[in-house]
């Protein structure tokens, strides 16, 4: 399988400061999440794949194409959708659309088709012939989104979309990315500080710290592992029992304060039998509850590793 | 598909030659400035200089229509050679005509230019241009185009119409003794809109506030003139008017339009009196200096992020 991106020893400096430090990955998701905290790289690096900035060493691909030699088709290949408000404010939504798509190649019709084809479907077409500068902060994120695929782009860099947005507006943008993810006609780099953004768009994360790449983890895997990661809490005088008829079915276990217990199921196993026996040995299950916190157990582990770096 | 059918579909249309996509910018640029009523009027104005020398030369070429002109007092036709006389079609009259045009030109670079590229930088718009299959220089050259294009039908493109009709009416060879003229005021004329062109693009570019980049074109040629004559009086010497772009380029035009054996002043808002000549390759350089400072600020100002270094 082809990578989305891979990156090949890049580094990027600024003057004598190491901004992106030779990070090596090859990102083959359809939905690719991109981590870290302020400083971390994470806007260098999409502005390093979009050719704003040169790298000081090594390289990058995009789609097989080389950013150094190919940085042209590169952007042929790319929706850009920028993180800080980027419009002509006293143009109308679907001129200012029409345009950028104009300049990604499709011809004065197509364009204006696809300008307004992309404007309903951000769900903005009551609004597309207003100036772009009465927009509201929501309206102007779906706008930016607009602008990014309406030439029908292979990747999409989306740069913190749900930035400031309500949450019935957040819950539409994820939506739409989700949409566009589901599709499978392209692919999508998602840039966030917002865990739980990422979470839910997101088949894999690239986290950076300090310009170096902290983690990088598949989320499908994570997913289907904690599937299998329960966490419950017993009340029950056979506390004991239980754990030892558990560790029979070949369950890992590790006992808790207060009859908590994380247990990892193996497979062939299922939830249904640990009922079964709870009730043989007259053991009430209070909680059960798959691990849900993946992705900032993984976050938090990749902050305290120092200087990152996996 | 319609409209309402609110779902995403790749591209797969054919895309449209690369060498061409910066008319995109220019023919955007070009639709808006077509609603700015002042701009119209003032541009249609600034065709009435060309007109009036056209009518000046077909009557300097009539003498029954300066008959009319003149009455009827006096000795027949004295009075209309009189007139003919004083219509005189030569380099003073082109020197004119292509002065007047190329100040229009300024007004027009200081009144449309920053509103070329400063509301791009305000609104953070580069990011989205350069993301796309498309470069700085792209980007530059689609903005300077609405200039050069709007710039040349006001400057050299009346003035060699003018030429021509002068050529036409004379006849015997006039236009061939005088080519000079015509390739002077083309070429000068070109020299002056690249320059406006460069240089209002590169001050808004850095300005990014309409109302004072438009402020900065006129600075660089009215300040620069002042400071210009004050260093050539302070200092009594003629090497400050390296400072002053007006006499720099109405050098440059001279020499173009006259040769070595100068025998005016030069046109007309652009004088280089004789006598307080500069050698012409240090005008040349000069020019060439402010035309490499407007490309050094926007090279590096037109980019697709900042770097904070």
């Amino acid at each position: 399988m082809q990578p989305v991106i891979e990156l090949a020893g890049l580094e990027v400096r600024f003057g004598q400061r190491v901004i992106l430090n030779k990070l090596n990955a090859a990102l083959t998701g359809r939905a690719i999440g991109l981590l870290g905290p302020n400083g971390a790289g994470k806007s260098t690096l999409i502005n390093t794949l979009l050719g704003f900035h040169k790298p000081t060493s090594g390289t990058a691909r995009v789609l097989g194409r080389d950013i150094r030699t190919h940085a042209r088709e590169v952007r042929g290949l790319i929706g850009y959708m920028p993180e800080s408000d980027s419009f002509i404010a006293p143009m109308s939504g679907v001129r200012f659309v029409r345009m950028m798509a104009e300049l990604s190649g499709l011809p004065s019709e197509a364009a204006l088709e696809r300008a307004h084809e992309a404007f309903f479907y951000v769900g903005l077409g009551e609004v597309r012939y207003r100036p772009l500068g009465t927009y509201s902060l929501g309206m102007k994120q779906a706008a930016k989104l607009a602008s990014a695929i309406a030439h029908g782009p292979k990747l999409l860099f989306l740069d913190e979309p749900t930035n400031g947005l309500d949450p019935p507006a957040r819950t539409r943008m994820i939506q739409l990315i989700q949409e566009i993810r589901d599709r499978g006609d392209l692919s999508l780099i998602l840039s966030s500080h917002l865990l739980r953004d990422v979470e839910e768009c997101c088949d894999q994360v690239l986290i950076l710290k300090d310009g170096n790449i902290a983690a990088f983890c598949n989320l499908e895997e994570e997913r289907r592992a904690n599937l299998r990661f329960l966490e419950i809490e017993t009340r029950g005088s056979n506390n004991g029992d239980f754990l030892a008829a558990v560790d029979r079915l070949g369950c890992q276990t590790a006992s808790g304060a207060q009859g908590r217990i994380k247990l990892i199921l193996p497979d062939g196993v299922e939830v249904r039998q640990l009922y079964e026996i709870a009730a043989a040995q007259n053991v009430q299950l209070r909680r059960l509850s798959h691990k849900r916190d993946s992705l900032e157990d993984i976050f938090l582990k990749a902050m305290e590793t120092p200087n990152g770096g996996i | 598909m319609a409209v309402y059918k609110k779902t995403y579909r790749p591209y797969e249309g054919a895309l449209t030659a690369s060498a061409k996509r910066f008319f995109v910018i220019t023919r955007y640029a070009m639709e808006d400035l077509r609603r700015s009523k002042f701009l119209n009027i003032f541009y249609a104005l600034s065709f009435a200089y060309p007109l009036v020398s056209s009518l000046m030369i077909y009557l300097a070429h009539n003498t029954s229509a300066l008959q009319l002109i003149g009455g009827g007092g006096g000795a027949p036709g004295a009075q209309a050679r009189g007139l003919a006389a004083f219509i005189s079609i030569n380099i003073t009259f082109f020197n004119s005509l292509l002065g007047w045009q190329s100040m229009l030109a300024l007004f027009l670079a200081a009144f449309i230019g920053p509103g070329l590229v400063s509301p791009d930088l305000a609104n953070n718009a580069l990011s989205l241009y350069l993301a796309r299959p498309f470069s700085r220089l792209e980007y530059v050259l689609g903005k300077m185009t609405v200039l050069v294009l709007l710039m040349s039908l006001m400057t050299w493109v009346p003035c060699l119409l003018v030429f021509a009709l002068q050529g036409y009416l004379e006849g015997g060879g006039w236009a061939a003794d005088n080519a000079r003229i015509a390739w002077g005021m083309f070429f000068g004329s070109w020299l002056w809109i690249i320059l406006l062109s460069l240089l209002a693009l590169a001050l808004s570019a850095w300005v990014k506030w309409k109302p004072a980049a438009g402020g900065l074109v006129f600075g660089v040629y009215f300040v620069g003139a002042a400071f210009a004559a004050m260093i050539n009086t302070v200092q009594r010497t003629d090497w400050g008017s390296l400072f002053d772009v007006g006499y720099l380029i109405g050098s440059v035009w001279t020499r173009l339009l006259e040769g070595a054996t100068r025998t005016t002043d030069g046109p007309i808002f652009f004088r280089n009196p004789q006598g307080h000549e500069l050698p012409i390759a240090a005008c040349w350089i000069a020019l060439f200096a402010l035309g490499g400072a407007c490309l050094y600020m926007l090279t590096r100002k037109i980019r697709g992020a900042e770097v904070v270094r």
